[in-house]
């Protein structure tokens, strides 16, 4: 096979409805007799609910019930999920109901829902509804959540402590002593939010016997098995459909209330019900991500040879446990040591309660977190060697000749070429330049820095025995499958189990089918998110769709494309092992002129002109199950720009180079794509975004008046480039890139900010690097104002 | 809320009369009233910018006018943006997908209208101005490299590989 599709940029297959306005979102859907939810949320971040008055809200006219906690106690018949169970490890996990009975512990905390004949009336019976609260102390620092004599989010576990999880290779005390320097750094990862632009939205849709949900979901499969269960019916009753999603970023990863909410709702009123959430619901009630606060340690010998890392992780994860919750902060650990041979690795979690909403996976989930603090730990290290920072990576990078790599922690990384990265990063940069440069403007006052990354993410979630019940104890598995069905004209269906959101995967997975089954990709249809048209599935997170959907789709399509072999041997009266795929025909070797074009085949595979052969069964379409041996580990190398006006602390961006591996390209216009988004990403957390509560546990941070996302304004165009070096994971070769961007970016931005300040004496400061912060840092004083969460205070 | 207005409207080149409720947001009466999905609700406070659509001429974000106001108003929304008839797309519709201007597409048909307007105003932006006057629009996806270069192709602009 010739890849004649595969390494193209084509244009989307996705874009003509999108750009038409004739996409399909959940909030787009009307169906007849439809109902409209609104939730009444609790304004308190701990409180106790004395009474809950539904009179006027039941007496305005268009309001077709009011449902509390209590009203709705039989509809669930199990709580919300949470899917980690690791072995040895006990974790307090309280019962997580749809909406609240009894106590509520954070703000925007479900108390009821109102449903109605439209939406303006939902919003007004909502504001109708009377809940009387007796407030109790709220619990909004992780750190001091721990100490003695805390307020408890939980009282029945005596603690606000969820767990402790540990990992190590190596011995970890001897590396350190024998270390000649070690630094040493509290480093925060503050709270964000996912923030795709399409808020989340659920409709109930009753149908007879069996339920149908629409929702704007990462992972319709799984939320299809789980809400199944919660809602005590049968998973065949239970049909979930994702439509176009606008954008999750891992906020849309996750069963939510609204969803299970939504179906037990129409249930009740065999009528369908539609929730759309607003942005301050999705501030509040949509997972956040991130909010970890890691002690940091770092050894090496004077020579900067590294020789031991200790991490104590404190994971701020909210009240609840959701999907993941717990298991976010561990989830970096495969990667911590980043591209660096590390003898001795010790990394240890505490999981914290605290009156916010849970935490969970947000774009690189546990990854960027651990990213953040390695890079910036080894330009810390740098600086107390007096070497390079450049120089001190290039002595402990893995070499290239040395993978597959087994780390201290037993993780082995694919493949790599961690040296060449930066070589290109470089061609592309020319530091000699850039510090001429930083020089020249320094003398007429202005303070320009660059910052570098040079990284290695775990993604392609998953091999299962790693990640499952027999490995870290996840209760699930995560393979990926495909079906790949030839029409009888020959264009065709391709199904995956994962649930694009904005990665373009009906183009890169039609290139992917195309080339092996001889077909154009405009005629290959790729088909996602609704739980009755395909396969079960896993779903879209953590960089996995191209490297195992992708891989199953290849998989699925090379079944067939056997088939078509042995279909196009009988009828040219030849072996099937002399049929070749080539130049889009099926041919006999050695004569061109023998061949069968797809649509030929696929004909003869629906209405054969004679008899085929006893052992071909009619149709043509193939299904694959492609469970991964082992994770992807993309890596690159990136430098950031930036100039901060050290008068007002302000950060400005000014030029950013990257250079990204994910393996041989399947469509280099979507990976460009998705590595400016990705540093966009982290450009906002390490400069604009946060999460902030107050130290009442008010979310300060409601809208996107008051959570910055980064504008066009504030970001540059992006140098970007890649290298190529081929995982031996899967037959494609490739590796993730969905979260490569966000993962890199962070530790380059905030570095460069602290090349520019060089000289004011400031070696730290905690994101986001907001004007005040910056400030401070240059005047002296501690960068983290007090009552933000994580970074002191409260 | 019994009591309406009549809003008499021409959207997309077709006149709409209709009673409304006078706090009836122009977003929910293209989407709600008229079926016109393409327009969309991204935040509550007029930051987001999915919203914006044409209002005599100009790029409003509809989320923050009434039906009311919009009363005698011509309207188009990106449904109405390219020429009408053979699938015809707007220069800026057909860049944005040349160069990848969007990936989930959910801010797209803002975006898109947003920069009409722009290039209206200004139609040979620099890549400053094209960054500046895309400030009221949120993308998270893109990181606005592709949909800067889509705006710039589609005025005419050199773009920068």
């Amino acid at each position: 096979m010739t890849a004649t599709h595969v390494g193209r940029s084509i244009r989307r297959k996705e874009d003509p409805r999108m750009i038409a306005g004739r996409a399909n979102y959940v909030d787009d859907i009307v169906l007849p007799g439809m109902l409209h939810a609104a939730i009444v949320r609790s304004p308190e971040a701990h409180a106790a609910i004395l009474s809950i008055d539904k009179s006027a809200a039941e007496a305005r006219p268009g309001v077709v019930g009011v449902f509390t906690g209590e009203d709705l106690a039989e509809d669930f018949a199990a709580p919300l999920p949470m899917a980690w169970d690791p072995p040895g490890v006990d974790i307090n996990v309280p019962e997580h109901w749809p909406v609240k009975r009894g106590e509520v512990k954070h703000v925007g905390d479900p108390v009821a829902v109102v449903v109605t004949t439209d939406r303006y009336t939902a919003v007004d019976a909502a504001e109708d509804v009377i809940v009387d609260y007796d407030p109790r102390p709220a619990v909004v620092n992780p750190e001091k959540a721990l100490e003695d004599g805390s307020p408890l989010v939980w009282d029945q576990f005596g603690t606000n402590k969820t767990h402790e999880w540990s990992v190590s290779g190596g011995d970890i005390e001897a590396a350190l002593a024998e270390a000649e320097v070690t630094v040493e750094q509290r480093v925060v990862n503050h709270r964000t939010s996912g923030a795709p632009i399409e808020p989340r939205g659920s409709i109930g849709e009753p149908r007879a016997e069996s339920l149908t949900l629409h929702s704007s979901t990462q992972i319709p499969h799984i939320a299809r098995l789980q809400l199944a269960g919660m809602l005590g019916m049968p998973e065949d009753k239970v049909r979930v459909i994702a439509p176009d999603v606008g954008g999750g970023f891992g906020a849309k990863l996750q069963i939510y209330a609204e969803e299970a909410l939504v179906l037990a709702l129409a249930r009740r009123l065999g009528r369908p019900v539609k929730w759309t959430e607003s942005r301050s619901e999705h501030m509040s009630n949509s997972h956040h991500g991130r909010d970890q606060v890691a002690h940091v340690t770092l050894g090496a010998k004077r020579d900067g040879t590294l020789t031991g890392l200790k991490v104590r992780v404190v994971a701020d994860l909210g009240a609840y446990m959701q999907l993941l919750t717990p298991f976010i902060p561990e989830l970096g650990f495969p990667v911590a040591g980043g591209c660096y041979k590390l003898p001795a690795i010790d990394f240890h979690v505490t999981g914290v309660f605290t009156n916010k909403m849970a935490t969970d996976a947000i774009r690189g989930a546990g990854r960027p977190e651990v990213t953040y603090w390695m890079e910036l730990m080894m330009d810390k290290l740098a600086r107390e060697l007096d070497m390079d920072p450049l120089e001190l990576r290039r002595k402990n990078f893995i070499p290239k000749d040395e993978f597959p790599y087994e780390t201290a922690l037993g993780i082995f990384y694919d493949s790599g070429d961690y040296a060449g990265s930066l070589d290109r990063l470089l061609q592309n940069f020319d530091l000699d330049a850039f510090r001429a440069e930083q020089a020249e403007l320094r003398e007429k006052g202005i303070h320009r820095g660059v910052g570098f990354s040079t990284w290695v993410e775990v993604c392609g979630l998953a091999p299962s025995r790693a990640v499952g019940p027999q490995g870290v104890g996840l209760q699930a598995a995560f393979w990926e499958s495909a079906m790949v069905r030839v029409h009888p004209s020959g264009s065709a269906t391709v199904y995956t189990g994962t649930s694009p959101h904005g990665q373009g995967l009906d183009t890169s997975f039609a290139q992917i089918a195309a080339d092996r089954l001889g077909i154009d990709p405009e005629n290959v249809d790729v088909l996602h998110g609704d739980t009755d048209q395909g396969p079960w599935g896993w779903g879209t997170y953590g960089s996995r769709s191209l490297s195992v959907g992708g891989e199953s789709v290849a998989r699925a399509a090379e079944k067939v494309q056997a088939k078509a072999k042995k279909i196009c041997a009988a009828m040219l009266e030849a072996a099937p092992e002399d049929i070749e795929l080539a130049d889009g025909k099926f041919q006999v070797k050695g004569s061109p002129g023998k061949s069968m074009a797809m649509a030929e085949i696929a004909f003869a595979a629906h209405v054969p002109p004679q008899e085929l052969s006893a052992d071909i069964e009619p149709g043509l379409e193939e299904n694959a199950f492609y469970d991964p041996e082992n994770f992807v580990f993309p890596f690159g190398a990136h430098a950031c720009v930036v100039d901060v006006d050290v008068e007002t602390g302000k950060v400005k961006v000014v030029r950013y180079v990257s250079v990204d591996d994910c393996g041989p390209a399947v469509n280099p216009l979507l990976i460009d794509g998705q590595v400016h988004g990705g540093i966009v990403h982290a450009i906002g957390q390490a400069l604009y975004e946060q999460i902030v509560y107050d130290e009442e546990g008010q979310l300060v941070t409601g809208t996107f008046v008051d959570y910055a996302l980064p504008t066009a304004a504030e970001v540059p165009s992006f140098e970007t480039d890649r290298t190529e070096t081929p995982s031996p994971v899967n037959s494609l070769g490739v590796k993730g890139v969905g979260e490569a961007g966000t993962i890199a970016a962070t530790p380059a931005v905030v570095a460069a900010v602290l090349d520019a300040l060089s000289g004011h004496g400031v070696e730290w400061i905690d994101m986001p690097l907001t004007p005040m912060r910056v400030w401070e840092a240059i005047q002296g004083k501690d960068g983290a104002p007090a009552g933000s969460n994580g970074g002191g205070g409260a | 809320m019994s009591e309406t207005v009549h809003v008499q409207v021409t959207v997309n080149g077709e006149q709409r009369a209709m009673e409304v409720e006078p706090r009836l947001l122009l977003v929910h009466l293209l989407r709600d009233t008229l079926g016109l999905t393409g327009t969309h609700v991204g935040c509550d406070t007029t930051n987001c910018g999915a919203c914006t659509v044409h209002m005599n001429g100009e790029a409003v974000k509809s989320c923050t006018v009434l039906a009311a106001q919009a009363d005698g108003a011509e309207v188009t929304t990106i449904e109405g943006l390219a020429p009408k008839g053979n699938g015809a797309l707007h220069p800026l519709q057909e860049a944005f997908w040349e160069h990848h201007g969007l990936q989930c597409g959910f801010c797209t048909p803002g975006m898109i209208m947003a920069a009409a307007d722009l290039l209206q105003r200004n139609p040979d932006p620099s890549e400053e101005e094209v960054r500046h006057g895309l400030e009221g629009n949120l993308c998270r996806c893109t990181g606005y490299h592709n949909i800067v270069k889509a705006v710039r192709s589609a005025a005419g602009s050199e773009v920068k590989a």
